[in-house]
């Protein structure tokens, strides 16, 4: 993907928008895609690796370990279905773990991947509807640990 | 309910955690499942040793309280034709279908099949629904109660070791459109997670996701009997399920669409024995 996109995520919520419920389903913050990552931080905070790291165990969070092995041996259970994540931090930069974490489908559209700072998806859970997996800080927060897994 | 068989239940499941935290200080297991070769297999495959044991001995098989007590409704005249089951089909298990000659012997291994009545496909619940209110002009079971899960156990027992046969992929089948329907459906994305039956139960089978071991979601056990849900479940309560995880907006019981599923993955399951009633986690 050579040009730069501007991805506003509220499209997304607009069209799940008749059906929102939710008073909770904030505004998703703007965000622009180069080069299949995305540059910028979501919240113009930096990241906690530590709270990155317990939302990456959190079964209602991240869940990232449903389908990752992490170096996490206090975890008893760790999926297989994706990619080891032992020294993701020195194969991808900051850009491409934000984009891998707000929408992978833009890296690989076959991924079993979610997407955790999207809307819109099809027949979503209706307390689902209009919300995202993830919130920006989050998404930075899970950044920030993934870049200390040297 | 036999409250025996229910604790020994709870004893094994507690034994199978056990068991699997042992295996759980290595940190992940590998898939050791050849999920490559194209074969088809049950989730009889990927379940704990203790699991297959109860599915093995019908006097083990925590499901068998509920089809005991469907064969005494199978005996029993009901509604206000005051006939009942047996009257025109025979015995569960008489091969040549008492007086009408329709046995149930079979019908688990080549349900659902096209209703002309409807004009759609029809399941063994259904069909028994259709004989109660149609035949002994009774009040139709509840889709998920106690009445219906023995029942349909007790008809898709008698088909145990038969394999699945399923020709809805053929053009001129009567089912061809709804199989059609129930593919589209296999490998369409839903929920907040965004994920199709095929990314879990074709591309992955045999893969650990996190504690589960992933099986090709196949329905030749249905219905199951299952640990969590301390009770036998329809094919439909698991599709709820599979659909709820990924926080997608589930169907109902014995919905159209349900049904296209359950015809093709009845077709997926070809060559598969029936296991009916099985154990499952
Ligand atoms: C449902 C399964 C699933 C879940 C849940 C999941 N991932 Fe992934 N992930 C994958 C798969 C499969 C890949 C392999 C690449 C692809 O499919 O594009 C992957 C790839 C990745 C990569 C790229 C790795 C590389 O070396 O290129 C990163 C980083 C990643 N995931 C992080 C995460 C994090 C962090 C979470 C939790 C917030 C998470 N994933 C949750 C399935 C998943
Ligand atoms: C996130 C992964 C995931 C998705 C997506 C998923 N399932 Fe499942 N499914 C599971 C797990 C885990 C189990 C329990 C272990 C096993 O048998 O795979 C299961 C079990 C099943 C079973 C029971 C198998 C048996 O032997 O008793 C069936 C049938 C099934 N799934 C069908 C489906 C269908 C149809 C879909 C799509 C609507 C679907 N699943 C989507 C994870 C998934
Ligand atoms: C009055 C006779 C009668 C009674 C009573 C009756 N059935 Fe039927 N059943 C039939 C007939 C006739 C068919 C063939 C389909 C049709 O014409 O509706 C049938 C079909 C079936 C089938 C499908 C067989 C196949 O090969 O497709 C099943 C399963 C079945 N019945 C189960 C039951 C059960 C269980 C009961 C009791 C709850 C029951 N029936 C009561 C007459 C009866």
């Amino acid at each position: 993907m050579k040009h730069a996109k501007l991805m506003t995520a509220a499209f997304g919520l607009a069209l799940a928008g008749t059906i929102a419920t939710g008073a909770q389903a904030a505004e998703l913050v703007n965000y622009k895609i180069v080069d299949e990552t995305i540059p910028q931080s979501l919240t113009g905070k930096p990241g906690d690796a530590a709270k990155g790291k317990k939302i990456v165990i959190h079964r209602k969070k991240g869940n990232c370990l449903a389908c990752h092995v992490m170096p996490i041996p206090e975890q008893q259970f760790h999926g297989l279905t994706g990619t080891d994540l032992n020294g993701v931090g020195s194969r991808l930069d900051e850009a491409t773990l934000r984009m891998r974490l707000v929408d992978p489908k833009v890296i690989n559209d076959g991924t079993m991947m979610p997407s955790f700072y999207k809307t819109g998806q099809h027949r979503v859970l209706k307390k689902f509807i209009g919300k995202t997996i993830l919130n920006a800080q989050e998404v930075e927060d899970i950044v920030a640990y993934l870049m200390t897994l040297k | 309910m036999n409250f025996k068989t229910i604790t020994t239940a709870v004893a094994l499941v507690g034994a199978s955690i056990a068991l699997a935290a042992c295996q759980g200080t290595a940190g992940y297991e590998p898939n050791p499942y050849d999920s490559m070769d194209g074969g088809i297999w049950s989730g009889y495959k990927t379940a704990s040793v203790e699991t297959q044991a109860m599915q093995n001995d019908d006097f083990e098989n925590p499901a068998m309280p509920w089809v005991d007590a469907a064969a005494e409704l199978y005996d029993k005249a009901d509604g206000e034709a005051n006939v009942s089951c047996a009257d025109c089909h025979g015995a569960p298990d008489d091969e040549t279908g008492g007086l009408k000659h329709i046995p149930m012997k079979g019908v688990g291994a080549s349900y659902p099949a096209f209703d002309p009545e409807t004009n759609k496909p029809i399941n063994i619940e259904m069909r028994i629904n259709q004989c109660r209110t149609k035949y002994q002009k009774a009040k139709a079971y509840k889709y998920e109660s106690d009445e219906m899960l023995g029942m349909t156990g007790l008809v898709a027992m008698q088909s145990r070791g038969m394999e699945r046969v399923s020709t809805a992929d053929f053009p001129d089948d009567k089912l061809n459109a709804f199989w059609k329907k129930g593919e589209e459906f296999y490998y369409q994305r839903r929920g907040q997670l965004d994920l199709a039956c095929s990314n879990c139960h074709e591309d992955n089978p045999g893969n650990m996701i996190r504690a589960e071991r992933l099986s090709q979601g196949q329905s030749n056990g249905f219905p199951t009997y299952r640990l969590k849900w301390q009770k036998p479940g329809s094919l439909h309560r698991r599709f709820r399920g599979c659909n709820k995880n990924i926080r997608a907006q589930p169907y109902g019981y014995g919905s159209d669409e349900y049904m296209n599923l359950e015809t093709y993955l009845a077709w997926r399951g070809r060559g598969l024995p029936i296991e009916a009633v099985s154990v499952r986690k």
